[in-house]
């Protein structure tokens, strides 16, 4: 069933990009689209290399400090991830800025500014939204290392080096390249947060590219061909991880919960202060993003609840889809590792939103209005692109599963309903809650494709968001992406908590 | 066919949700009780057929007087509208596009799909323009906008701009048609040496925004000095916020125009109604409704005319590329840009 999953998940991307390439006259690139591929690569690369080098000292903070407000950070942990692309850069902007925080501070001291627009902004702001996921995806490794290991070290009279030699760097090289490959793939795709501050056309994307293709060129083929580079290198970002991963072999715990003594002295002060200025890092544009959408909040328009209403109910409907789906995947891969699964679900992520919205208004259009879809659609598109981080979330904890319980509950022929009620739902309860948040709060954000089918009165919010933006009322933009926000952030903590409450 | 959503501003927002829960599910059967209302279905922009543009007024109106069902398929921006077009191609369901602007119209006409509109040409243009296949019905000229108490003396041209050191925003030609149209603007005025212009303009801008509203936004977050609009800007902010802190530079070199036309797609299986309705675009119903909600110029002068505001900042000169021209120049023009700025 699994295998049979993720070959319709694979039919469905490449039949999308076929049926735009159909369309279309040839696939010749020419030398700037190879620029704009170049300059993905590079930016995607970067940012996927910064938030998850930056995201280790964060996570084993976590994992090893207790002080209040810890839960709070964790969950908190959540919410960049989760903004739309625009609403992040305008808060990231009130920070860094021209006229932000930062510059005003700096003038303020004498001295000269800085400015966010390039490459290095490009990076800053994919690593404030990606940052998070990758500190919470290393968080669940090392939560997932048992504690009799640790227990272990700490009789045996292991110092912090040896424990990272034995233990944690072992569980690094399991999280880390699926970690990697999730969020460079949803860095090439990235359109208006690397256009935006970009600072000009030396900062391309193969997606821009797309863009002039479809809507000024008209040349199908031309957005084809981007698209299926743009897989390409997703395709092979998947197979990537996939050879690098290895097995960290920590057999099972009891699943004591037993502290374990934190390194005291500089390590202590360390820690601190890398949490300290991570919490700074993510809560400032954060509290840009409140503050530059309240005052708006009294007089949003009518139209917004609705929108808000279909926003939800989407994303709830989504949500549901993509976890059978990622858990059935994620545990038939733990069961038997295979290129395949791994590839059909990082596709989707590696897919370009225009070119996956044009391929399934082809595919739509000559067997119903595309109006009459514009809803299951959303939902299938959702559920098709929050797949790839539900089953990067789950992965490492099925097969941890499967090398612990795997032969126990065959021997006791635990199977089908009785071993995902008794087996897998309590033990996966942390990642499953965690993925599913992931999962509501990302379909809650979805725009590419809703844009090409709605009709009246089947604006999803983010869409309101942008038309109250695209007539001047900017205030009234900034509260509706506010409680946008706030509902995406609200569903995933709720799904979140409930898995951390449920593996308690 | 379609389906029906009742007039939205009647509606409180509790039946609205009630409305659309089911419209949701039950699209297609909403629409039997209304099978013999004939149907006009108008291809636009989002942000003409959205509730703060002029989309529910032009509907109200047409409605009252044509014995049909008025309905209005958002289909992202002007440049995505083309692109729409082409998708749907002769199985489209639409009957009218509304909100193609000229330097896309060349494109539009060579699919073929669109059929001669038989209006005479309107007269409130500030440069004479006919075609047979598509009508205008408002227009802009764009500019640069700014904040009058922070910025006391506007450049008067592009090379006035180039020699200071304000900041710009401007929108990417590649995905939006105010960017497009300054790439335009700029070629019309400068000839072979935009390249010049261009490399000129390359320290003073901040960066360059996928679409209008990013682009606004940021200048509104002071980003930047200025931000490429519209001349009528300012007057949304005097006539909606009552804000008249912002101005439009206006340019030695004239300002490029934005014509914004409609068409009648040659499949419709409505000709009749679209006729009608395209003759409506040219009436005072339909033009008044433009300067407060679309925030352009009226394509027929208003009997009451322009609204405050919309006479503070006249170019003197006005600038538009024939379409042929226009498709013609956005090739190498795009190259030009792209080389002198991606330094």
């Amino acid at each position: 069933m699994a295998l049979g999953l993720a070959l319709a998940l694979l039919a469905l991307v490449l039949a999308l990009v076929l049926a735009v390439a159909w369309r279309g006259t040839g696939l010749a690139l020419g030398p700037a689209d190879w620029a704009a591929v170049r300059f993905s690569l590079v930016q995607a690369g970067l940012s996927a290399l910064v938030s998850t080098v930056l995201a280790i000292p964060v996570a084993r903070a976590l994992a090893r400090r207790r002080f209040p407000g810890r839960g709070a950070l964790i969950t908190l942990m959540g919410a960049p991830f989760l903004l739309p692309a625009v609403v992040a850069v305008l808060g990231l902007l009130a920070i860094f800025g021209r006229s932000g925080l930062l510059n005003r501070g700096l003038e303020a001291l004498g001295l000269p500014t800085v400015s966010i627009y390039g490459l290095h902004g490009v990076v800053l702001a994919h690593v404030f939204l990606n940052l998070p996921l990758a500190v919470r995806m290393i968080l669940q490794g090392w939560l997932a290392i048992p504690s009799e290991r640790l227990r272990l070290a700490g009789s045996l009279g292991f110092g912090p080096s040896e424990v990272f030699r034995h233990l944690e760097a072992p569980m690094l090289r399991e999280v880390l390249p699926g970690a990697l490959v999730v969020i460079m793939v949803v860095c090439l795709t990235s359109f208006a947060v690397v256009l935006t501050l970009g600072g000009g056309p030396a900062a391309t994307t193969i997606e821009l590219a797309i863009y002039q293709a479809v809507r000024f060129d008209f040349d199908l083929g031309r957005a084809a061909g981007l698209a299926g580079v743009q897989l390409a290198i997703g395709g092979v970002a998947a197979l990537a991880a996939w050879g690098l991963y290895r097995p960290t072999g920590f057999g099972a715990g009891l699943d004591r919960r037993l502290e374990v003594a934190a390194p005291a002295g500089w390590r202590l002060w360390g820690d601190g202060l890398v949490l300290g200025a991570v919490t700074l890092f993510l809560t400032l544009p954060l509290l840009a993003v409140l503050l530059r959408g309240l005052p708006g909040l009294a007089e949003l328009p009518a139209q917004v609840l609705p929108a808000a209403l279909r926003s939800v109910l989407v994303a709830l409907v989504s949500t549901v889809i993509a976890t059978a789906l990622a858990l059935t995947l994620a545990l038939e891969s733990a069961r038997r590792p295979r290129g395949l699964i791994e590839a059909a679900v990082t596709l989707p992520l590696a897919t370009s939103g225009l070119v996956l919205g044009t391929g399934l208004f082809l595919l739509v259009q000559p067997l119903a209005t595309p109006m009459v879809l514009a809803l299951p659609v959303t939902v299938l598109v959702n559920t098709a692109l929050s797949l790839p981080y539900l089953y990067r979330v789950l992965l490492p904890e099925t097969r941890a599963l499967q090398a612990d319980y795997g032969r126990l509950a065959e021997s006791l022929s635990l199977s089908g309903w009785s071993r995902l009620r008794w087996l897998v739902l309590p033990r996966l309860a942390r990642p499953l809650g965690f993925g599913a948040g992931l999962a509501a709060a990302l379909s809650m954000g979805d725009l590419g494709v809703i844009a090409l089918f709605a009709g009246e009165g089947q604006a999803t919010l983010p869409l309101v968001v942008g038309q109250l933006a695209g007539a001047y009322r900017m205030e009234a933009a900034a509260a509706a992406a506010l409680l946008l926000v706030t509902l995406s952030f609200a569903l995933f903590w709720a799904f979140d908590a409930g898995g951390r409450r449920a593996a308690a | 066919m379609g389906f029906s959503i009742p007039d939205q501003s009647v509606a409180s927002w509790r039946d609205l949700m009630k409305t659309r829960l089911l419209a949701a599910g039950l699209a297609t059967i909403a629409t039997q009780g209304m099978a013999d209302t004939p149907v006009l279905t108008v291809l636009t922009y989002d942000s003409f057929a959205s509730e703060w543009g002029p989309g529910p007024g032009v509907e109200a109106t047409f409605e009252a007087t044509c014995g049909c069902d008025l309905q209005f398929v958002p289909a992202g921006d002007g440049a995505a509208l083309l692109a729409r077009v082409q998708l749907e191609g002769a199985g489209s369901q639409a009957d009218v596009v509304l909100g193609l602007d000229t330097s896309l119209t060349d494109a539009a006409a060579a699919t073929g799909l669109f059929a001669p509109h038989g209006v005479a040409a309107p007269t409130g243009l500030p440069v004479p323009y006919d075609d047979p296949l598509f009508l205008p019905f408002d227009w802009g000229w764009f500019a640069f906008v700014y904040d009058k108490t922070k910025l006391s003396s506007p450049p008067t041209s592009f090379e006035a701009l180039a020699a200071s050191d304000l900041k710009v925003v401007i929108e990417d030609p590649r995905s939006s048609t105010p960017g497009l149209g300054l790439l335009l603007w700029v070629k019309a005025a400068y000839g072979d040496r935009a390249d010049e212009i261009w490399a000129g303009l390359a320290d003073n801008i901040v960066t360059v925004t996928p679409g209008w509203s990013e682009a606004y936004g940021l200048f509104l977050e002071g980003e930047a000095d200025m931000v490429l609009s519209y001349t009528t800007s300012p007057a949304y902010h005097l006539i909606a916020e009552a804000d008249d802190t912002k101005a439009a530079a206006l340019f030695d070199e004239g300002h490029y125009l934005q014509v914004e036309v409609a068409g009648k797609l040659a499949a419709t299986d409505q000709p009749e109604l679209a006729d009608a309705f395209l003759q409506f675009t040219q009436s005072e119903a339909f033009q008044s409704l433009i300067p407060t909600t679309n925030w352009m110029y009226p394509a027929v002068p208003l009997a009451g005319g322009l609204p405050e505001g919309f006479d503070a900042f006249h170019p003197v000169k006005s600038l538009l590329m024939s379409p042929a021209d226009a498709a013609a120049a956005r090739g190498p023009a795009l190259d030009e840009w792209r080389a002198a700025l991606a330094q």
